[in-house]
């Protein structure tokens, strides 16, 4: 009975032995294969990239330079998880034995600009494709890139061209006006109404209120301003009117107070000069709007004049004096504000009105020379416009005729929108 | 003397920062320029900040009319000013755990956040609202048909403002195929494609023209008007 017992007992291990050494071996093999099929881990190390090539950075002082390369054929951002998540860049000067790692840029990227290399120094660049299976073997650019200062900036080139020109007119028409010639300039409205709104208010007994826009002295539009206040403070001088100029700025106050005590000597009044009239209130914008519309309620200017850069405040301040029954002339070369200005104000002074109103003002024949250089600009341009027109009108018609000359326009109009109005001129 | 100095470092900065834009070497001058030029701004903001202070000292110690508006700006100025200098309720960064004085002083949850947030952003908010009030009340005296040019920039003004609503895109299903044109929103479209482009490109010519030759006159010296008297 034992003996069969243990017979019997035998046989059950036996098996049971079996069943697990076969159930541990499946096991094992489900295991293995479960784990070759897993993206993770199944990956291996990812492939190369190609083409690629270093170079130096065009238009910058020499300290750039521009490494680019063709994806690793692995490099699919789709894949889940992707095989290559970024791609490492290396660099070593020509001569050195070992490369160091320069950055790294993601997946899908084929470009790296190393912008900490020295000036005609040779550089050689290795790149190399890394994802959740390895690193791809490195790859080194086939000739080492030297990085050079260009002089000049070929990209603006066309712009250079044309600032040339327009200031080589202005400063031509300077130098004639300084000779004696007299230059006819037209009438402009918004000019002329300044001495008007002086005068009314020195009638009224009121104030002058003159607010030089929110923007601090380096904008080009506060300095046309503080010409036209110079011309302003020159008449309430002249008249006996108060003039109030907050300001948003500091240096603009500075500016302001110079240029007003500078008028008031001109005009010999130094006494009737009120430094504290001149005054700061705060850089920010609604608080200056706030702070400028409550001086107009309280204290009701009868001519006020808005000379700089505005933005939303623009309406604020212009309806707020237009409510009190204020002469009001503005002048602004933002072209947003233009519509609120010309809707709320008595006149308005329209982009390059407004910079001409220093030398009309001024009436010296140098500064009145400037404008007749703007002119020539004017003509310049005008002439590019009805150029381009007729270009792109030309290549249009063409295109669907038998017109002569049609590829020739068609090549003409991209050369001027690629370089003359594209990256190479005015949008560079 | 007094204005020759000044006109010469205009001058030369203006100079120098055309010359950045087109030579890649005096690109760092240019940047140098401006940054000499933030250092001026911010030395002057003491002068602005003292001329404040003075002058609504004045204002209440003289009981000129609006004297309580003085006070209340002089109040808000020191307590704005203390309480960001002291950087009162900045909390230690991770960075610096034990001292609070090296965490931003606009740190959130800080004062000087507080103040921003719920004094200085819904005051400005209430200001830049105002502006609806007073876009009606200009447009209302700006779009009066008085005369035949009124009338056409009434009648443009209506066209763009309904082409600029819901109304615009509803006409579009309303009107007959091949007279979608006469939809507002495509009218809009056109007025501002065309007519509204070819002006605003004017007046950005003419502004453009306008900055050259001021800077010009800067630079040369020619215009001489924003630097005061001559007199030291």
């Amino acid at each position: 009975m034992d003996r069969s017992f243990d017979i019997l007992h035998f046989a059950f291990l036996s098996f049971q032995s079996s069943v697990v050494t076969r159930v541990n071996v499946a096991f094992g093999v489900a295991l293995v294969s479960m784990l070759m099929c897993h993206p993770v881990l199944a990956q291996s190390s990812p492939q190369s990239v190609t083409d690629l090539v270093a170079k130096d950075h065009p238009n910058d002082v020499g300290t750039t330079l521009d490494v680019s390369w063709s994806l690793s054929p692995d490099d699919d951002p789709d894949a889940d998880p992707p095989a290559v998540s970024t791609y490492h860049i290396l660099r070593k000067r020509e001569g050195d034995a070992e490369f160091t790692k320069v950055g790294e840029v993601p997946l899908q990227s084929t470009s790296f600009t190393d912008k900490n290399v020295e000036r005609k120094q040779a550089y050689l660049y290795q790149v190399v494709a890394v994802g959740p299976g390895g690193e791809s073997a490195a790859v080194t650019t086939t000739e080492a890139a030297t990085p050079v200062m260009e002089w000049f900036r070929t990209d603006r080139g066309w712009l250079a061209v044309f600032v040339l020109l327009i200031c080589t007119a202005v400063t031509t028409f300077i130098v004639i006006a300084k000779s004696g010639r007299e230059l006819y300039i037209r009438n402009i409205p918004g000019l002329e109404a300044v001495d008007e709104a002086v005068g009314r208010a020195t009638e009224m007994g009121r104030a002058c209120l003159f607010v030089p826009g929110i923007q601090d002295i380096n904008d080009i539009q506060t300095v046309a301003g503080i010409t036209v206040l110079s011309r302003v403070a020159s008449l309430t001088a002249e008249y006996g009117a108060r003039l109030e100029v907050p300001t948003a700025r500091s240096l603009v106050m500075t500016t302001a107070r110079e240029t007003v005590e500078a008028s008031y000597l001109a005009e010999g009044r130094p006494d009737a000069y009120r430094k504290d009239d001149i005054y700061y209130l705060t850089d920010e914008q609604f608080g200056y709007a706030a702070a400028v519309t409550g001086t107009i309620t309280r204290e009701k200017p009868a001519a006020c004049f808005y000379m700089g850069t505005f933005y939303a405040e623009s309406l604020l301040l212009a309806e707020t004096a237009n409510g009190v029954g204020a002469i009001q002339v503005a002048g602004t070369a933002e072209p947003a504000q233009l519509p609120f200005f010309v809707a709320a104000c008595d006149y308005t002074l329209i982009g390059e009105e407004f910079f001409a109103a220093s030398a009309y003002l001024s009436g010296e024949p140098i500064q009145l020379g400037s404008l007749r250089g703007q002119d020539v600009g004017k003509l310049l341009v005008a002439a590019l416009v009805l150029i381009g027109c007729g270009v792109a009108t030309w290549g249009s018609v063409a295109a669907n005729t038998e017109l002569v000359g049609g590829e020739m326009a068609a090549s003409l109009m991209s050369f001027l929108q690629d370089n003359v109005l594209g990256s190479k001129g005015f949008l560079p | 003397m007094k204005r020759t100095v000044p006109m010469i470092i205009a001058a030369t900065t203006g100079f120098v920062l055309i010359m950045s834009h087109f030579i890649p070497l005096s690109e760092e001058w240019g940047s140098k320029a401006m940054q000499w030029f933030n250092v001026l701004a911010a030395i002057a903001f003491v002068l602005g900040g003292s001329n404040l202070m003075r002058m609504n000292l004045q204002k209440i110690s003289d009981r000129r009319p609006g004297w309580g508006y003085a006070a209340v700006t002089l109040i808000a100025f020191l307590v704005t000013l203390s309480v960001g200098l002291l950087k009162v309720g900045v909390q230690p960064t991770s960075s610096f755990p034990t001292n609070a004085w090296a965490a931003p002083y606009n740190q959130e949850g800080s004062s000087l956040w507080w103040l921003y947030e719920y004094l200085y952003k819904p005051l400005a908010s209430t200001m830049f609202a105002l502006l609806a009030f007073f876009i009606a009340s200009a447009a209302f005296r700006a779009f009066r048909a008085k005369n035949p040019e009124a009338i056409a920039l009434l009648s443009t003004a209506f066209i763009v403002l309904m082409g600029r609503t819901y109304v615009g895109g509803l006409m579009r299903d309303i009107l007959p195929r091949g007279m979608e044109w006469l939809s507002f929103d495509s009218m809009t479209n056109y007025i501002m494609g065309v007519f509204n482009l070819a002006g605003m490109r004017a007046i950005t010519i003419g502004i453009a023209l306008g900055v050259a030759s001021t800077s010009l006159k800067v630079l040369l010296g020619v215009d001489r008007s924003y630097l005061g008297s001559g007199d030291d």
